[in-house]
């Protein structure tokens, strides 16, 4: 079953859509000609329940369906499924943004494992099979590119805790490491040696356990697509993108901090922490503006990407980090 | 002079007076180009998730194929030694300064929505921007002192005051170096192709072309005129 949350804080009931609004796609259209009804009816002041309104199914353009809201918690839009398909950063198939798309069109996604291990009480192996058991929560997330640019996008997954849980990390453990697949044949960029692939990324353990920290397997409610990690990637909202890797295969508990694919092409510029922080220029960029994919003009950046209550305790100072210093400094 | 020769030197002439004709079109059609197919795609609504950036990068690469083509022609006139070639270089000129231009107005008005602060922190906190800043800020005595009023005006003050547009090249390319994510072939392809014309303006390479040239040419010529 499907929960719909729109970030780790405590949802209020309202905002727990209700199963019929759970669409296939096949129900789709029959789906957003109800859906549009109940918000003209709520629109109108004719009675009909708010909440079903605005927590509408939403057409996105091509192929995307139900999602439980239409905006994000600080009231901001979503993405369309169209924009989060289709403008992507993703270095394993090519360096331009619509690139992605393109070439990831025919990856093959199964059948594929994930190896769980390291300094953990029962490495495993799982399925994807199994892992779509735990149970898929929509999680509506800011995503903001350490590019200065932001999306907002509707995903489906669950919290990585639940599988630290299962496999019992060690007292030793203090890091994740996680890895990307490294498939050359099927990502043409991986045929370069401009980055030492396969792409590598950690979390603390802490934050890896942080309820806001999710594997996702889909986004408006479909299947992941290749371009966007298929098929399972990780999703930490608060930090920089490229933090968030994707199509994992391998999930490794350590007692060393990992050294990630852009902490070592560009050590200087990317740290390990990453976390969004608008006061803490990457080298030769500001981080204090972003632009949303679909907006004209600039939107202030948030400290720590507008989650700092439910992460800034994790950190002892928001500018941490290794390698960036904070403005001014 | 014989009246064939007068009519040959004619055709000759008219010749030319044609080829700078159709050089002339050809480089405002070559320098539109880009331009015609953003707006194109801008009408079809093909400028991909995020056209801010998009027009951005379509408009700062012609900016800079415009400048090194117009960095260009001195040396391949010298190659050539087709003079005619010579009115483009203020056609690709000013062209770079279109592009540049509304490079900048993309820059402060459809990214940074006319917002002075976040426009002062995004020129000020990025150096790649403060470069092509600069850039923009060198090229704009070039544009407005590109006609020939004023070349006769400034007199040799204005050859000098046009050299500003190596600064402005390297500048411009310096632009390119520092805002690239660590995929530096695009960079340094323009840096390549400027260091070879910039080599070709320094007098000893420049002296060994024009003898190189000469030698040929000259027995060419002392065939066919005995
Ligand atoms: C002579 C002047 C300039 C030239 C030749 C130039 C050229 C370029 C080129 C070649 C690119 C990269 C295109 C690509 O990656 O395909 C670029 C990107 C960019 N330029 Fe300029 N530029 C100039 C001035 C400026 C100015 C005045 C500004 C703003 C004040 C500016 C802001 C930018 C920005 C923000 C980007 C990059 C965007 C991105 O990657 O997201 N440039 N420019």
């Amino acid at each position: 079953m499907l929960i719909k949350k729109r970030t780790g804080i405590e949802i209020p009931s309202s905002e727990i859509t209700p199963q019929h609004l759970y669409l296939s796609r096949r129900q789709f259209m029959a789906g957003a000609a109800l859906a549009t009804t109940a918000g003209l009816l709520a629109a109108c002041g004719a009675g009909g329940a708010p909440e079903e309104a605005n927590t509408a199914a939403v057409n996105s353009g091509n192929g995307g369906t139900a999602v439980s809201a239409t905006t994000d918690e600080l009231g901001d839009p979503l993405n369309t499924y169209d924009e989060i398909t289709n403008y992507n950063n993703y270095y394993e198939f090519n360096t331009t943004k619509d690139g992605p798309a393109r070439l990831a069109k025919d990856f093959p996604t199964t059948p594929w494992q994930v190896e769980v291990g390291g300094m953990v009480k029962n490495p495993k192996t799982y399925a994807m099979e199994d892992l779509l058991k735990f149970d898929q929560e929509e999680r509506i997330y800011r995503l903001r590119c350490v590019e200065a640019w932001s999306m907002v996008i509707p995903w489906v997954g669950f919290p990585l805790a639940k599988l630290l849980n299962e496999v019992e990390p060690t007292a030793d453990a203090k890091y994740v490491r996680f890895e990307t697949v490294y498939d050359p044949d099927n990502m043409p960029g991986q045929r370069g040696r401009m980055f030492p692939w396969p792409y590598v990324e950690g979390l603390t353990v802490e934050e890896a356990m942080q309820d806001l920290t999710i594997l996702s397997t889909g986004l408006y409610g479909e299947t992941l697509l290749p371009q966007n990690g298929a098929p399972i990637r990780l999703v930490v909202p608060w930090k920089y993108g490229f933090k968030s890797i994707k199509a994992i295969v391998k999930i490794e508990l350590v007692d060393y901090m990992p050294t990630s694919l852009w902490m070592e092409s560009a050590p200087t510029e990317y740290g390990f922490y990453a976390n969004v922080n608008p006061e803490v220029n990457h080298p030769r960029w500001s981080q204090a503006t972003e632009r949303r994919i679909g907006e004209l003009g600039r939107r202030p950046t948030l400290l720590f990407n507008g989650y700092a209550e439910q992460v800034a305790h994790l950190y002892p100072d928001p500018k941490y980090d290794t390698n960036l210093k904070p403005r001014g400094s | 002079m014989t009246p064939i020769t007068q009519k040959l030197s004619s055709i000759r002439k008219l010749d030319r007076k044609t080829t700078a004709q159709i050089l002339r079109v050809s480089a405002h059609m070559l320098s539109l180009y880009a331009l015609a197919l953003l707006l194109l795609d801008y009408s079809r609504n093909n400028l991909g998730a995020d056209p801010v950036r998009e027009i951005l990068l379509r408009t700062g690469e012609p900016a800079l194929v415009l400048l090194i083509l117009s960095l260009a022609v001195t040396p391949l006139t010298l190659l050539f030694g087709w003079k005619q070639l010579h009115p483009l270089r203020r056609i690709f000129g000013l062209y770079a300064f279109l592009y540049v231009a509304l490079h900048l107005l993309t820059f402060i008005w459809l990214d940074y929505g006319l917002n002075l602060a976040y426009i002062l922190d995004g020129i000020l906190e990025q150096n790649f921007v403060l470069v092509g800043f600069a850039a923009f800020v060198l090229l704009l005595p070039l544009a407005i002192t590109s006609n020939k009023w004023s070349q006769r005006k400034l007199g040799k003050k204005w050859k000098t005051l046009h050299k500003l547009v190596y600064i402005i090249i390297l500048l411009a390319l310096i632009h390119f170096w520092w805002l690239v994510k660590n995929v530096y072939y695009m960079p340094f392809l323009y840096s390549a192709i400027v260091t070879v014309l910039l080599l070709l303006r320094w007098q000893p390479v420049k002296q060994k072309v024009l003898r190189f040239q000469h030698r040929p040419r000259n027995r060419q010529s002392a065939i066919r005129n005995p």
